[in-house]
């Protein structure tokens, strides 16, 4: 179909457009470091559009991943001297290899089953960044060193702008080309009806464990981002409640949607930078904020606006 | 073995409260498929309330009558304000409803009563009771006991009266209910208004060992899911055993392995029996129609 593939580029060129513009617009490093949060967080919930938007699998252990990503970004280049750029990589393999250990297991379980099993895996996971301190400086993090390239030390917004923009580029169109090929059929096969996806021969154990591998590795590669481009980590970074705030970004923005992730990505990062001004009552609107999108917009903000638009041009 | 008592009587009393949160879940769950995370916050309430009221001088009694008041209001609000509305949205967007429901009241908890611990006395006694040489706080005993009436209360609402049995026909089939004349929304408000006094007595009843603040409700919540998974989600008796079970696992393992993992090794409990018996303990087995 060819008219879908110019589909898929158009919106990754739209993305990068946008990406650029901002990259000029934006005045100052306070909110180049906010953009670089939002594209970082963005990747992170990508995973999780191919895993519950697509697949229809629940995780709600998430930042689990996202904080092995992140340790790795500080403690192999301090403990091992690897070179930090390279690191997302080799967290990226630890993430994925765990997640296809565990996932066998796990993914037999189905519903609030599912989720309690995650829950319980990004917990144990939090756990042990917490409390084994002699690795991972306990709950106080730890420091991440700056990469160096050609003796220039990475430390600029603009620069850690730019990468984990191309980062967000880059999963973005690798999760939009999934949608034409077997593997994406199958996995939304798999969230239409299990059963069903299974009399048509489809390997479901093996689908569902490929989509929580690979929202392990988006998650995880954010996690080294947000790192690196800290220079910092702590184990909040992995918390039931970051988890529960990937999951809000990917259902706020709409779950199957790529654009969705982005926009719920940058609603929750948004929302306590603008919220600090009401200082204590911060969480409280948070809260409300939450409630009234999801009862309103139950499917999301990118549905709902999809719907508007084809109301309006009809 | 005065060790292993100590650690027991430990288990036993945050096992309850783990257990009165399960049952909670349980409650909402059978009757309209939702899992409640703001389950957690009903603990947090009850014993804030009851800090509040007894710090205006009020006699402990009325103070938890209040408490546990407030609690249903706010259940009963959650309902209506916040999961009626959702209608029938899926489970996720139901699930991430209830979680902004818990951060809202947990912001709420900090505005009214500041992010400092809050306690209150013993009920009874200061002194501990010594049971062959382990000392257990007399609140323990309180928070068994109550427990076990609280349940009691629970199992005779379910199975002797005329509302339990409109409960429990609409856990088993919504639209078979509303077609016999049950009215599905007042099921829904006893259902969340149940919950809420349940989570609330665990919170007055545990306040006095634990302290309470603002964001105690978090970690009752999962707790608690994990005891109702652990029992089998649905299940009443599942939720006590899986309460009791996860307190138990938890007080033995801070004892004799490692105080920093004792929350590892419930979650390592609760994933072992999933993997052996994916419906929970005493679920029942779930038959899919395709």
């Amino acid at each position: 179909m060819p008219h879908r593939l110019s589909d898929r580029h158009l919106s990754v060129l739209a993305l990068a457009g946008v990406v650029i513009a901002l990259g000029w617009i934006l005045p100052n490093a306070y909110f180049l470091r906010i953009a670089t949060l939002v594209w970082i967080f963005a990747l992170a919930t990508l995973g999780l559009t191919v895993l519950i938007g697509q697949a229809g699998q629940v995780s709600l252990g998430q930042a689990g991943f996202l904080g092995v990503g992140a340790y790795a970004a500080a403690i192999l280049p301090t403990r091992y001297g690897l070179p930090p750029l390279a690191t997302p990589f080799v967290g990226a393999f630890v993430s994925g290899a765990l997640a296809f250990l565990v996932g066998r297991p796990i993914l037999r379980l189905k519903g609030h089953y599912l989720a309690i099993a995650t829950l319980g895996l990004g917990f144990l996971i939090s756990l042990v960044l917490t409390n084994e301190v002699g690795w991972t400086g306990g709950p106080d993090g730890m420091q991440v060193p700056r990469p160096v390239v050609f003796g220039v030390s990475l430390s600029q917004p603009s620069t850690w702008y730019w990468i984990s923009a191309a980062s967000l580029l880059i999963g973005a169109w690798l999760v939009l080309n999934l949608d034409g090929t077997t593997t994406g059929r199958a996995f939304r096969a798999l969230r239409d009806s299990e059963v069903g996806a299974s009399v048509m021969g489809i390997d479901v154990s093996r689908m569902k464990l490929r989509a929580f591998v690979l929202a392990a590795v988006y998650a995880s590669v954010a996690g080294s981002l947000l790192g690196l481009s800290n220079g910092f980590v702590t184990p909040d970074q992995s918390s039931f409640l970051q988890s529960v705030e990937l999951v809000t970004m990917s259902v706020l923005g709409g779950a199957h949607s790529v654009v969705g992730a982005i926009l719920g990505s940058a609603m929750l990062v948004l929302l306590p930078q603008v919220l600090t001004v009401m200082q204590d009552y911060e969480t409280l609107v948070l809260g409300a904020i939450v409630v009234v999108v999801m009862i309103f917009l139950p499917s999301g903000l990118v549905p709902a606006l999809v719907d508007l638009t084809k109301r309006l041009t009809r | 073995m005065a060790e292993l008592l100590q650690y027991i009587a430990t288990g036993i009393t945050i096992g309850s409260v783990y257990a009165l949160v399960a049952l909670g879940f349980t409650l909402i769950y059978n009757c309209s498929g939702i899992v409640n995370f703001a389950q957690g916050e009903f603990v947090m309430i009850g014993g804030m309330v009851t800090v509040a009221l007894t710090a205006y001088g009020l006699p402990l009694e009325a103070a938890a009558v209040g408490a546990v008041g407030v609690s249903i209001v706010v259940g009963i609000a959650i309902y209506i304000l916040a999961v009626a509305p959702a209608g029938r949205a899926s489970p996720v967007t139901v699930i991430i409803i209830t979680i902004g429901v818990s951060i809202f009241l947990r912001g709420a908890a900090q505005v009214l009563f500041g992010k400092q611990f809050h306690g209150v006395k013993p009920f009874l006694s200061e002194q501990p009771v010594m049971i062959l040489g382990a000392a257990v706080q007399s609140q323990a005993f309180l928070v068994i006991g109550g427990t076990a009436a609280a349940s009691l209360l629970f199992w005779i609402l379910l199975e002797r009266t005329l509302i339990g049995k409109a409960l429990m026909a609409t856990a088993a089939n919504r639209l078979a209910a509303q077609l016999v004349g049950i009215n599905l929304r007042r099921v829904m408000l006893i259902a969340f208004g149940g919950s809420a006094a349940i989570g609330a007595i665990a919170g007055i009843l545990v306040t006095p060992i634990t302290l309470t603040s603002y964001d105690v409700g978090t970690m009752l919540a999962l707790k608690g899911f994990a005891a109702a998974m652990l029992g089998g989600m649905g299940s009443p008796l599942g939720a006590m055993a899986g309460g009791l079970l996860l307190g138990l696992a938890e007080a033995l393992s801070a004892g004799y392995l490692s105080s920093a993992y004792k929350d590892a090794i419930a979650f390592l409990a609760t994933f072992a029996v999933l993997l052996l018996a994916p419906n929970g303990l005493l679920g029942r087995r779930s038959v899919n129609r395709v």
